[in-house]
């Protein structure tokens, strides 16, 4: 999950980083309580990149026009994320911008430090233009963070003495932020040496592992994370759901058999509407909860239930198939395929709905996507 | 001879009497599988499905000695406890079903293995099968009933089945089958499962499922160009028309650099000699094609 902005800049204030001055409001009313200097920038929390090109950036030169621009961000939903939180921060006088970050690096099984000395939004770029630019430090997980490799980095970036020791502090915390808060990420971009020789994260963006999420209780996934209405609401259930823009619902078991599925669908001239995966021993709830949200879904006109048991029990989702229909009714087409543990009971529980159940995936999407084109002529 | 599972195979199963540990201890010993022994903490001296439960590891192998692998079902926040114990008593095969195991903890814990000389598969795995021999995982009894010179590896659970299933259906059995887990960090990757099939004779083919994402698939077609793996291979990728996921920022990309997308690690994989099949079915064909 990742953090929106000011809750990564809140984590590594508390742990010593300098971040612009700011507050984080969820009401209007909250900004004439605060003591900024204006200018300031009220920045709309949401995790999307690119945020100033959407307008979710903007000046504001007085708290009348703060509390204007924030009103207008305040409740707005954009692609299903609904913005909760605004950030007003006091700007910073910027000498130059620089590029670092931690994450795992999966090949070597190791932890890597990237640092650039060319910061900002185009880091990307440069790792495309001129690769050279981007120093990468591998960390190993027993031998945490060398002063050798502290030093590299530090001669790298082009920093001595004071600065020197000024960053390896830096790289030390975010190293600690790293371990404590079972990051995937931790990243500052653009990183600020300001005028008075000291350095400010601009913005931060810390990404948290959804495994140990459990052990962070400081962190609310509701108010803090990235998650969009739709996936709050597949989070409940515990499946996991992307909308797509097509009109063939899919619901598969197993990440790689529901995106497999997609691409079957795709093969035969349909289009997905979604991935919905529910996951390794889905109950007979979490199976009714997923159909009864594509049953629902207005744009999707026929689904295919694609289940290979393996964890999953064939007549754990006959039961939750059945019951979806009793509660929302059989309102469109259903091509289910059905293989694998207690495939046999799962088709006998499935039998009264007279729903064909197919051998393959191929064969019930194919005849799925006959038909519904058929309707569409 | 098959990897990583055989006639030899002693199975101890951590988390035994939890309901997924007793359920597939069933179901491993209906395969045919030798599960001597299993442990929970607390409840030693039960038995499950007739298998003598331990209260730990040392306790199972003080009885148990034959004991060469390990499989474990214990929850996400225990599990990682359960991997160094078996690890710690000199286990040399440990394979880890439990899924949502925190990255942090699976990064330690399979660095430690390989220090230990310990193979782990896993975490997030459906396990491995050498069909008709043995089984050390969950994957389906009534999939895994043909011996033959097809060895797979993939990165899917049930897309393994899938396709494992087509194949059996077309007549070509299996030597031993990998789900080597779908976690960003796992104990023996694509490129490693692909070494050990290279020194085993009776595979002859590999078929390889892969997903969209990470960089194995890429580093594979690399060791296949530098000639270290020589067996012919057919590949399935998922997720052709999968939306962008959520990258990791910046980081993600500058690591990634292009690689881990669909079409490029078909070009990689094409540009290596190997067979990239369309629909799970089509792997079936080109494996066909290949024997001939």
């Amino acid at each position: 999950m990742r953090l929106l902005e000011y809750k990564g800049k809140e984590i590594l204030a508390k742990y010593g980083v300098s971040v612009p001055k700011g507050i984080v409001i969820s009401s209007v009313s909250e900004i004439d309580k605060s003591s900024l200097k204006y200018p300031v920038f009220v920045k709309s929390q949401v995790p999307f990149a690119g945020r100033a090109k959407m307008g979710l950036v903007k000046r504001a030169n007085n708290s009348n026009e703060a509390k204007q621009i924030a009103s207008e961000y305040l409740g707005k939903v954009i692609q299903d994320f609904e913005v909760k939180k605004v950030l007003l921060e006091e700007g910073v006088d910027v000498v130059k911008e620089y590029y670092v970050s931690i994450t795992i690096d999966r090949s070597s099984r190791t932890f890597i430090i990237l640092a650039s000395p060319e910061g900002g939004v185009d880091i990307e770029e440069i790792a495309r233009t001129s690769p050279e630019k981007i120093y990468r430090a591998r960390v190993h997980p027993f031998e945490g963070l060398r002063d050798y490799t502290v030093n590299a980095i530090n001669k790298f970036m082009g920093f001595t003495g004071e600065l020197a020791s000024k960053f390896a502090s830096l790289l030390r915390i975010m190293y600690n932020v790293f371990e404590a808060y079972d990051a995937e990420l931790v990243e500052i971009n653009p990183l600020a040496l300001t005028r008075d020789g000291n350095f400010v994260a601009l913005d931060v963006k810390i990404m948290i592992d959804d495994n140990a999420l459990y052990r962070h209780s400081d962190i609310s996934v509701e108010e803090e994370g990235d998650l969009t209405r739709e996936e709050l609401e597949a989070r409940k259930y515990g499946f996991h759901y992307v909308e797509l823009p097509g009109y063939v619902g899919v619901v598969g078991n197993g990440a790689g058999l529901t995106m497999a599925t997609m691409d079957l669908v795709k093969e035969f001239k349909g289009e997905p509407a979604d991935f919905l995966d529910v996951g390794g021993g889905a109950s007979r709830d979490t199976v009714k909860a997923a159909l009864s949200l594509l049953l629902k879904d207005e744009r999707i006109k026929g689904i295919v239930l694609n289940i290979f048991g393996g964890i999953t029990r064939g007549d754990e989702v006959a039961y939750g198939v059945v019951e979806a229909f009793k509660e929302i009714g059989a309102s469109k087409p259903l091509a289910i395929r059905l293989k694998g543990t207690n495939e046999e009971e799962g088709r006998r529980i499935l039998a009264p709905l007279g729903v064909k159940i197919y051998e393959t995936a191929e064969e019930a999407i194919g005849e799925l996507i006959s038909k519904l084109q058929g309707g569409l002529r | 001879m098959t990897i990583l599972v055989d006639h030899n195979t002693r199975v101890l199963v951590q988390g035994i009497t939890g309901s997924e540990g007793s359920r597939h201890t069933l179901y491993m010993l209906q395969y045919g599988t030798k599960v001597v022994a299993g442990v929970t903490p607390g409840r030693g001296g039960q038995q499950v499905h007739g298998v003598p439960v331990y209260d730990s590891v040392e306790d199972a192998l003080r009885k148990h000695p034959e004991v060469n692998t390990s499989i474990i079902f214990v929850p996400a926040r225990f599990a990682s406890d359960a991997v160094y114990e078996a690890v710690d008593n000199g286990i040399k095969l440990v394979v880890i079903i439990t899924e949502h195991i925190p990255i942090h903890d699976a990064i330690r814990f399979v660095n430690y293995a390989k220090y230990k000389g310990t193979i782990i598969i896993g975490p997030n795995c459906p396990g491995v099968v050498s069909p008709t021999i043995s089984k050390v995982g969950i994957l389906p009894n009534s999939v895994y009933v043909k011996k033959g010179p097809v060895g797979i590896i993939s990165r899917s659970g049930t897309l393994t089945y899938e396709i494992s299933y087509h194949l059996t259906q077309a007549g070509f059995g299996q030597s031993t089958v990998v789900g080597i887990g779908g976690d960003p960090i796992i104990g023996t990757d694509m490129v490693e499962a692909a070494l050990m099939y290279e020194n085993d004779p009776e595979t002859k083919y590999l078929v390889v499922i892969g997903e969209i994402g990470g960089d194995q698939e890429e580093r594979l077609a690399g060791l296949v160009r530098d000639g270290k793996v020589t067996k012919p291979i057919v590949a399935f990728i998922a997720g052709r028309t999968a939306p962008p996921g959520k990258r990791l920022g910046h980081a993600g990309a500058i690591i990634s650099m292009g690689v881990g997308t669909y079409e490029g690690k078909v070009k990689a994989l094409e540009s290596a000699g190997i067979k990239v099949a369309k629909t799970p079915l089509e792997v079936v064909k080109l494996i066909r094609d290949i024997s001939k």
